[in-house]
């Protein structure tokens, strides 16, 4: 077992090493951080924008370079959060509590350090995880009939929409609102245009970058037009000395860097439960234990190391379900999906097998990639700093453009473009009202397949609904239901009984919405 | 108490959701809706509407029973019509541009009008935006990415 995964695994670094591939991975991480560190952007938009530019590159190289954005931005981010405080990527929301008071004590290049390394601990374990659990899973998944396949996907998107931020009532809103969008379009059984409003060009269904960009970009950017506020660059003066750590801060963050690994991970296995709330989770966890929790929030290093740590294990792990199972865990996850589905793989359990090159050259190139980024980030801190600079004004007009240009090249059709404006006005409506749109993400590139299965499922088992709970044939998909349920019951007791315990998750939603800088 | 509900984010929201649903529903009728052996292209279209109505009402119900939040409004405080006007000109005369007139009008224009959004914005520094993104970009997705967008044309 374990040499069959690093056979496998040798294989992958032969696929990701390849000078082209290993261009794109380069790409993908130098894009990603540089759009990590741009205050006002965020990897949802970069990889939407990315996406119809792989259509003609080979499916690895184009994984590669869009799983490189995801990660990167992670790297990005930090440097944002510590130097700014600016919490405009959720994930490293936490890591302005305890990053920005270091950087006002001159300690900011220590916490950037001390970030690198945690970064790079934690995705390794990350990665060393979706080395040997995926393979697991898959030999497991692979038994799967409709009716599991079906239950999963219900419970992997009840999962995705109610865990992550927002009411979870709406979260599940949202997802029926993703799965209704991937319904437009013809059936694939019989071939009837629906909800196509007569519209010729929305029978191949809703394009998939309109989609993501319309909500990531067009909406985003109504809202955070005039809303960013100047950032404040005095603190930003880092050289690629300062990064050292003292042997003391150092010593101080291992610990705190495998505490927030070990729960990055296993957050990350969690559908719905991606890199911001391993971030929150592990932050708290870390004030717990210490010896001086009264401390945190005053510059401790080690509520830099912990959360960083603990989402960087999260963000590679979030993979696992991805490529093993074709459940994703998030929206950036869906995209991921999407670009796959785009070149003509069918992601699922029979991904590993039918396409050994994808997965673990992605797996290698993981690796790769966050070597790369950990050179990038320590001597060329200076650059990337600079890039903090560039004001919002010029940001989102050139975003807007590669937001149309991209849109249009999905099928050289300017129906895109106006597609994508339209949902960007609903999506930007569906902010105002307090919904999170990422779950539509989730739902939109998971319905037509739950749709398939859902069909196929009562067709075997003639139309007995009751075959998703059946314990005799179908222990597994009964299992799923039941998870699903206590999902449901679990989070409807806490908030009716313990409202007291949902107040660091108050304070979490609070956060990540937060994009004008919180008082420095 | 109707007073304050009109204000509530939730009223609206649960009764878009409501309203969407129960039109979902009863549009999939209009579909085959078949058997749950044999489910036609109605039948799933229809359970989600179904389900959507009833998170609608939910959301709806939260509504009536939470009291008015202290900040609670609509739109956000600061109205920023010039900014959405803005963001919205710019890729509708990307399509006009682009349809008309080639790639590097389309996206000068986008760039140039959605730049005046920002209140900090000036006539000048919009226009020297407008060509630093116009010839780099038309250069990229021309010349190295051969989309096929003629630069300039003349669509009439």
């Amino acid at each position: 077992m374990v040499t069959t995964a690093l056979t496998d695994l040798w294989f992958g670094f032969g696929v990701a090493l390849e000078p082209h591939n290993l261009m794109w991975c380069f790409i993908g991480v130098l894009v990603g951080n540089m759009v990590g560190v741009l205050p006002g952007m965020g990897p949802l938009a970069t990889i939407s924008i990315l996406l119809p530019l792989t259509f003609g590159i080979p499916p690895v190289g184009a994984i590669l370079m869009l799983s490189g954005v995801f990660y990167g931005a992670q790297y990005g981010g930090a440097i944002c959060s510590i130097l700014l405080n600016l919490p405009c990527h959720p994930p490293h929301a936490v890591t302005c509590l305890d990053g920005f008071p270091l950087t006002k004590q001159g300690r900011g290049g220590a916490a950037l350090g001390i970030t690198v390394i945690s970064s790079f601990v934690g995705a390794s374990w990350g990665i060393t995880e979706m080395i040997f659990l995926a393979p697991v899973l898959v030999t497991v998944a692979l038994k799967f009939g409709p009716a599991e396949i079906c239950s999963l996907m219900l419970l992997g998107l009840l999962a995705g929409s109610t865990l992550a931020r927002g009411s979870p009532l709406k979260g599940v809103a949202m997802t029926v609102c993703g799965l209704l969008i991937g319904i437009v379009g013809s059936d694939i059984e019989t071939g009837t245009p629906r909800f196509t409003f007569g519209i010729p060009n929305l029978f191949d269904g809703v394009e998939i970058v309109a989609l993501a960009l319309g909500l990531f970009g067009i909406a985003e950017f109504m809202k955070s037009v005039n809303q960013l506020s100047e950032v404040d660059t005095k603190y930003t003066k880092v050289t690629f000395k300062d990064l050292r750590p003292t042997k003391d801060e150092l010593r101080r963050s291992w610990g705190a860097m495998f505490r927030g690994t070990i729960i990055g991970s296993l957050c990350a296995l969690i559908p719905g439960t991606g890199p911001t709330i391993a971030s929150f989770i592990s932050y708290a966890a870390e004030k717990k234990i210490s010896k001086t929790p009264e401390l945190f929030g005053t510059g401790m290093i080690e509520g830099v190391a912990c959360p960083e740590a603990s989402t960087h294990s999260s963000v590679q792990g979030d993979f696992i379900p991805t490529m093993s199972l074709g459940i994703p865990g998030d929206a950036v996850m869906a995209l991921i999906l999407g670009a796959l589905m785009i070149q003509g793989i069918v992601p699922g359990p029979q991904l590993i097998s039918e396409h050994p090159d994808i997965f673990w050259g992605l797996v290698a190139s993981f690796w790769i990639g966050n070597i790369m980024l950990v050179v990038l980030n320590v001597p060329m801190i200076g650059i990337w700093v600079k890039l903090l600079a560039i004001p919002y004004k010029y940001l989102y007009p050139s975003a807007l453009f590669f937001v149309c240009i991209g849109v249009y090249s999905t099928g050289n059709d300017m129906f895109q473009v106006g597609e994508t404006i339209v949902i960007g006005l609903i999506g930007y409506m569906l902010l105002l009202l307090d919904f999170h749109p990422a779950p539509i993400l989730l739902g939109f590139v998971l319905g037509p397949r739950f749709e398939e299965n859902f069909r196929r499922a009562m067709l075997i088992s003639r139309g007995d609904s009751l075959v998703f709970i059946d314990i005799r044939n179908h222990p597994i998909s009964a299992f799923f239901i039941f998870l699903a349920v206590m999902l449901i019951v679990v989070q409807l007791y806490v908030r009716l009984r313990k409202p007291k315990a949902l107040i660091p998750e108050l304070e979490m939603n609070a956060k990540p919405n937060a994009i004008a800088p919180v008082e420095p | 108490m109707f007073q304050t509900l009109f204000h509530k984010r939730d009223f609206y929201a649960g009764g878009l959701m409501t309203l969407l649903g129960a039109g979902v529903a009863f549009d999939s009728g209009t579909y085959d809706v078949g058997s749950l052996t044999h489910m036609g292209p109605g039948m799933f279209p229809l359970m989600l509407g179904v389900v959507l109505t009833f998170i609608g009402v939910l959301i709806f119900g939260t509504a009536l029973v939470t009291p008015l939040g202290e900040d609670e409004h609509i739109l956000p405080r600061q109205k920023e019509w010039r900014g959405w006007f803005c963001i919205i000109a710019g890729p509708v005369l990307f399509i006009i541009f682009g349809h008309y007139f080639g790639m590097a009008p389309a996206t000068f224009m986008c760039v140039f009008v959605s730049a005046l959004g920002d209140r900090t914005s000036t006539l000048l520094g919009s226009v020297l935006l407008g060509f630093a993104i116009t010839i780099p970009g038309c250069a990229l997705f021309s010349l190295v990415l051969h989309l096929p967008f003629p630069i300039f044309r003349w669509g009439f």
